[in-house]
């Protein structure tokens, strides 16, 4: 593997990478945003200050909107915000937005096609110790399957903010996926981000890892390890899950030949199934996909859990293994 | 220039007679849809769009309009009439409704045509929607007013209970909510499914201005509205009281035509009886 020097990554990546949690992005993002358009409006669930809301609130506290513990009503009045001109933006954990209010993102949002912004924080089960209710491994599933939505899985606090703030400049509604955990940074303000994009972040010939999310760092190490073994491996940071970037996918699968998908959430519905659908009607190759297996998770330190449940750098090394084998 | 108001008692009593008999005529042709729910809220639609609101049919996107939006989205049919009535779009249209490429869905779709404030069908959703314009023109300072259409039954919905108490916590005096107190639901009547009362305490109880009148007077619908024009600080629930299937005898009170449409034999029965109820009128 050959790290792209065009994606100007962190030059510390594989040395003394400092770690920061994604939804920081979030935090920033949102006071980036409300200097620069006074529309911008941020509702929260009684989840300020973990949504990273509360930076917003302290420098616009007009235009925070404290809803309660309500989420199915904070989709709704985002909807007639939206429709009024305003650009909301929905905060909470993610397994209650988009998971709890999920027919109000449906028909209240999607299906008007209000500029909602959904942002979802304390994705996946890197959340830890709180356990399995906390753990939001279905949020891609639920999302990727709605019409007008985007879905984007940023994999730091840098292309967190840059995520939030490409959302809140575009038109119509958007999902953003954002973990609790501090998690490498692997971007600079200067890696481009562009919504429906992949990156590339790593070149290599022997196999493609399709990741999005902390599973990118994962990814980057795995690859450095399969080097060691004599395996070339590309890692896509595939951050767009929806409307997903079906030209850098293909062309991934026809230089490697094989594939290997890596994400935190449940192995049905999310990223690599959107990689599959992609690869099966276009570019067929030897495949694996790296996720939670089916069930749900359980409390336990972040690390632990990634590591009993099969998402990280050791199984994506793994993986790619085999279908270089298979291919 | 805004739409001009009818002020006429028996003109806007004639209007409601309008927008009655073209519901079953849509619902005929739709051959399926709801009836009893469109039929009881003819009079309170008439009073919103012929006398209360300030809005123009020719500029429906007019930023200064009061804004009327539909929680129980499955009484659009109404909504339909009383928008094509107001000149919102030809009355013609009236005859696609659910059918295929026609604008007028079976639930509400957002701004089809123009003038459909939002998409609902899912109880509990509009009265959310319409909170977020309220607190939307609160923060802006506009100076229109927000109204919300809902039903009794979905007061029954978990979200409706989160946007009373959000309403009325942040006192949003530019919405007026109006309830169809018609007493049924698909299942049944309300108090034998799940019992709404005491739904006046509920609402008072979230800091709400309540208002309760009898739906099919128009005068007094129109007062009512006033009134809660006149209240600061508190958002305004009108608690109309209505006859599902108003008009037709044998719709009337009867909860199995929550969710059906007459056939064409008893279309044309339900237009004789509307006919007649207009002549009455007429000679008053």
């Amino acid at each position: 593997m050959k790290i792209n020097s065009e994606m100007k990554l962190n030059e510390k990546l594989f040395t003394n990478v400092e770690k920061v949690p994604s939804r920081d992005g979030y935090g920033k993002g949102l006071v980036e945003l409300g200097e620069k358009n006074k529309d911008v409006v941020v509702l929260c669930a009684d989840l300020t200050e973990s949504t990273r809301s509360n930076w917003f609130k302290e420098r616009f506290p007009q235009r925070f909107v404290q809803m309660g513990v309500a989420e199915q009503n904070m989709m709704g009045v985002a909807a007639g915000l939206a429709l009024s001109g305003k650009v909301p933006f929905v905060s909470s954990y993610a397994v209650f937005s988009p998971g709890r209010n999920w027919d109000q993102l449906r028909v209240s949002v999607c299906y008007t096609n209000a500029n909602v912004k959904v942002g979802g924080m304390h994705a996946g089960i890197s959340v830890g110790p709180d356990g399995a209710t906390h753990q939001a491994l279905e949020d891609i599933a639920i999302t990727r399957v709605l019409p007008n939505l985007r879905v984007i899985v940023p994999c730091d606090w840098i292309q967190g903010k840059k995520a939030t703030i490409a959302a809140g400049e575009a038109v119509g509604p958007h999902y953003l996926r954002f973990g609790r955990e501090k998690v490498p940074v692997i971007t600079t303000e200067q890696t481009p981000f562009e919504i429906g994009i992949a990156d590339i972040y790593a070149d290599g010939a022997d196999v493609a890892i399709i990741t999005c999310g902390l599973m990118v760092y994962e990814s980057l190490i795995a690859a450095k390890e399969l080097e060691k073994n004599g395996v070339s491996s590309m890692v896509v940071n595939c951050h767009t899950v929806k409307p997903i970037d079906i030209e850098t996918i293909t062309k991934a699968a026809r230089k490697c030949g094989a594939v290997v998908t890596a994400e935190e959430h449940q192995i049905n519905g999310g990223l690599g199934s959107a990689v599959s659908e992609v690869l099966v009607e276009n570019y067929p190759v030897p495949m694996k996909r790296i996720g939670m297996k089916d069930v749900f998770g359980e409390s336990g330190t972040p690390d632990e859990l990634l590591k009993k449940y099969g998402m990280n750098s050791s199984e994506i090394v793994k993986a790619c293994q085999e279908v270089v084998k298979r291919k | 220039m805004t739409f001009k108001k009818i002020t006429s008692e028996k003109q806007l009593k004639l209007t409601a007679n309008t927008i009655r008999q073209n519901i079953i005529k849509s619902l005929v042709e739709a051959k399926s849809g709801h009836s009893a729910g469109p039929l009881g809220m003819a009079d309170v639609f008439t009073a919103l769009y012929f006398n209360v609101l300030k809005h123009d049919p020719k500029k429906p996107d007019w930023a200064e309009r009061d804004k009327v939006f539909l929680s129980n989205g499955h009484i659009c049919p109404v909504w339909y009439a009383t928008l094509a009535e107001a000149g919102y779009f030809p009355i013609t249209e009236l005859m696609t409704l659910r059918k295929l490429n026609s604008r007028l869905q079976g639930h509400p779709h957002y701004w089809e045509p123009p003038g459909i404030e939002n998409s609902g069908g899912p109880l509990g959703q509009g009265i959310s929607i319409a909170i977020g314009a309220a607190l939307s023109a609160k923060m802006n300072k506009e100076k229109h007013r927000i109204y919300c259409l809902t039903s009794d039954g979905e007061h029954q919905e978990g979200q409706y209970m989160e946007a009373m108490m959000f309403a009325g916590n942040n006192k949003l005096d530019n919405l007026c909510v109006v309830v169809d107190r018609n007493n049924i639901q698909i299942d049944g009547d309300t108090e034998d499914i799940m019992p709404l009362e005491p739904m006046r305490a509920k609402y008072e109880a979230d800091k709400w201005h309540v208002i309760e009148v009898d739906g099919h007077n128009i005068k007094h619908l129109i007062d009512a509205f006033e009134e809660a024009k006149t209240i600061h600080d508190m958002p305004t629930v009108i608690i109309a009281h209505t006859i599902p299937g108003k008009g037709v005898s044998f719709m009337e009170n009867d909860y199995q035509w929550h969710g059906k449409p007459p056939t064409p034999e008893q279309g044309e029965v339900a237009l004789r009886e509307l006919q007649e109820i207009r002549r009455q009128i007429e000679e008053e």
